[in-house]
């Protein structure tokens, strides 16, 4: 089901926690709402639940304007950070729950309800739990029951909020690669709500980055990765380091680096902030191109395919984090202590309005 | 409970456990297990015989089936509106909110006696409430009920209020996604988590009813066979100086009252084994 949300509007007291917010969601996609905490992701979600009512604006499913049916007329399975599993009743009847509250006109045969039940247990490989009650399982599992219970109904929209957040680290990463494995399965629209990019990047089909209740970017992982439309969601999709410098001549100033910057911005002569990926710093021993500023290496963590380096430059008193791959890092057999020469190899430069870091 | 006893001695942290579970015991034995043995003690003077005469005796078993009758009706009753009271009290908001939850608090605070005389005013035949009903209230059974649900009450709301405020609306929310309506998502998903306090809070009120004295001697009217409630017969006794005849009564109602108080708590057992482990 697709799903249309045409300029909503919230405010919980004084504090707008969305600000006209529009977005389209095509059917069978898995959306991630990303954002800080106080972003308005958590509330734009509960929105289209029906569990939270909006202030202005509308919300269409398949194009019918759903926004005055509340929460159980919607069709839709939610997923809660803490499970909110009902911790008297077994695995079984948590899952049978959407079944059996349903009117007797529309509820399936016991029999029918069991045998849903265990197909869906089997699915969240917990065909053996379903006489526990929750209490008697561990937080992954609790989390798989909810998400087979949310899975009962057939829902149209799946929406999940902050799905794995309780969660350790390691289960985290299975029940993600889960969640993606079963939406190729069922293709149900679902939204899901992070505030780990990493946890975005890996799972959704799109990323939705929201920010102080309004959205900064929509689009794939690969291009709010590297196309970032706002120093924003540069700083918030993974690491970055800052050249805060100044437009002159359309070259970027910052310490003795000067560097190329975009035509658009070439009239300008302000203020001005480059944002470079760590893995886009390029690091030589001799100062053999154009922009080569000098820096001293600090630390080093190279553990795994990927070396980390903390850079100190040297014609300004900053802190530079560089990521080269192992080969590079060898064939320049570099040690802490040492000094080399940086320079960006791609720099994204946003003139500051009222944004600071 | 004894390997829990062990463990905490064994594998405890916090210091002072022989001090304080000493002092427990001590304080425990004085107040209340030394007064209860002298029940027994004052009882020892009657033959069996005699015992089981006093007790039996016709007009003290209708005061049994009065007391333990009115104390239940009045506690199922508390049970219905104190749940409706903490309800109200925790999930709406409205002027004067926090005045309502001082006024149920009131049935602690007030003397009993004080209690009954103002029942016995309004419910009186030619009282405000009492004269707009055909049939008597005050001096019957009924009034009976009135002044024990009165007393009762606090003990209800007062158990449920805490558990409703920290119950999680998540669940409602989930129930309520899952495309239950408000009745089904209170009947199957609240409900099932209250009864533990609604249970507590039922014992409490039933036990406090047995025992009352005060509140209830003005309204009962006191006619022997039909309005007379067990404590008033062990108060008649005391002042006849019968001391083993009232104490045999008296050991009557600790020994019902305690086997009731264990049926809850083996209910309640049984209930919470299931799902907290």
């Amino acid at each position: 089901m697709s799903i249309t949300i045409q300029n909503i509007k919230k405010k919980f007291g004084n504090f707008q926690a969305l600000d006209d917010i529009s977005l389209n969601i095509e059917t069978g996609e898995l959306i991630a709402l990303l954002g800080p905490s106080g972003s308005g992701k958590t509330s734009l979600l509960r929105i289209i639940a029906g569990l939270e009512n909006l202030d202005e604006g509308a919300i269409l499913f398949d194009g019918e304007n759903i926004t005055e049916i509340n929460a159980k007329e919607r069709n839709i399975g939610f997923v809660f950070q803490h499970y909110a599993l009902f911790k008297h009743m077994t695995v079984f009847e948590n899952v049978a729950y959407g079944l059996k509250v349903r009117p007797r006109k529309t509820r399936p045969s016991k029999k029918e309800i069991a045998d849903k039940v265990h197909t869906l247990l089997s699915l969240v490989k917990l065909e053996h739990f379903a006489d526990r009650y929750p209490s008697q399982l561990s937080g992954g599992q609790r989390q798989r029951v909810a998400l087979a219970r949310a899975l009962a109904v057939e829902p149209k929209v799946l929406l999940l909020d902050e799905p794995f957040g309780a969660l350790d680290a390691k289960v985290r990463k299975d029940l993600r690669r889960w969640l993606r494995k079963m939406h190729n399965e069922f293709h149900v629209t679902s939204i899901f709500v992070t505030h780990d990019q990493e946890e975005a990047l890996d799972v959704a089909d799109r990323i939705v980055v929201m920010n102080k209740g309004k959205i900064e970017q929509v689009g794939t992982p690969e291009d709010v990765y590297d196309h970032p439309n706002s120093p924003f969601v540069y700083d918030f999709l993974g690491n970055v380091n800052l050249f805060k410098g100044r437009l002159k001549n359309g070259q970027l100033v910052h310490g003795s680096y000067t560097g190329p910057i975009d035509e658009t911005l070439a009239k300008h002569d302000t203020e001005a902030i480059g944002y470079v990926r760590p893995h886009d710093i390029q690091i030589e021993r001799t100062a053999n191109l154009e922009g080569m500023v000098p820096a001293k290496i600090i630390f080093i963590h190279a553990i795994g395919p990927i070396v980390q380096i903390e850079l100190h430059r040297q014609d300004i008193d900053e802190y530079l984090e560089a990521e080269i791959s192992k080969e590079l890092f060898h064939s320049l057999k570099l040690q802490r202590g040492e000094q080399v020469y940086i320079r960006p190899k791609q720099l994204k430069v946003f003139i500051p309005d009222d944004f600071s870091i | 409970m004894t390997t829990t006893f062990f463990h905490k001695k064994r594998l405890t942290v916090l210091p002072g456990f022989k001090l304080s579970i000493g002092f427990t015991l001590l304080y425990l034995s004085i107040l209340i297990l030394l007064p209860l043995s002298m029940l027994f003690w004052n009882t020892m003077q009657l033959s069996w015989h005699d015992f089981i005469k006093i007790i039996s005796d016709s007009r003290v078993v209708a005061s049994y089936k009065l007391t333990f009758g009115t104390s239940f009706l009045a506690a199922i009753i508390n049970v219905f509106f104190g749940t409706i009271i903490a309800w109200v009290l925790v999930r709406y908001d409205f002027v004067g909110k926090k005045l309502m939850d001082g006024l149920v608090d009131l049935p602690f605070a007030l003397p009993t006696a004080v209690a009954g005389i103002a029942l016995t005013a309004l419910y009186a035949p030619n009282g405000w409430i009492g004269n707009l009903f055909p049939f008597k209230i005050a001096f019957t059974p009924i009034g009976i009920i009135i002044a024990l649900t009165f007393i009762g009450l606090p003990f209800v709301v007062r158990t449920v209020q805490p558990v409703l405020q920290n119950f999680s609306t998540e669940s409602e929310e989930a129930s309520a996604s899952l495309g239950a309506n408000r009745w089904k998502t209170f009947i199957k998903v609240i409900f099932p988590e209250l009864i533990p306090a609604i249970l507590t809070g039922f014992t409490l009120a039933f036990s406090r009813a047995l025992g009352e004295y005060g509140s209830v001697v003005f309204i009962a009217g006191n006619m022997p066979m039909k309005t007379e409630i067990t404590p008033l017969l062990i108060m008649t006794k005391l002042e006849q100086y019968d001391y083993p005849g009232a104490t045999a009564i008296a050991i009557v109602l600790l020994i019902s009252s305690f086997m009731i108080l264990l049926i809850m708590n083996i209910i309640q057992w049984l209930a919470n084994r299931k799902y907290s482990v």
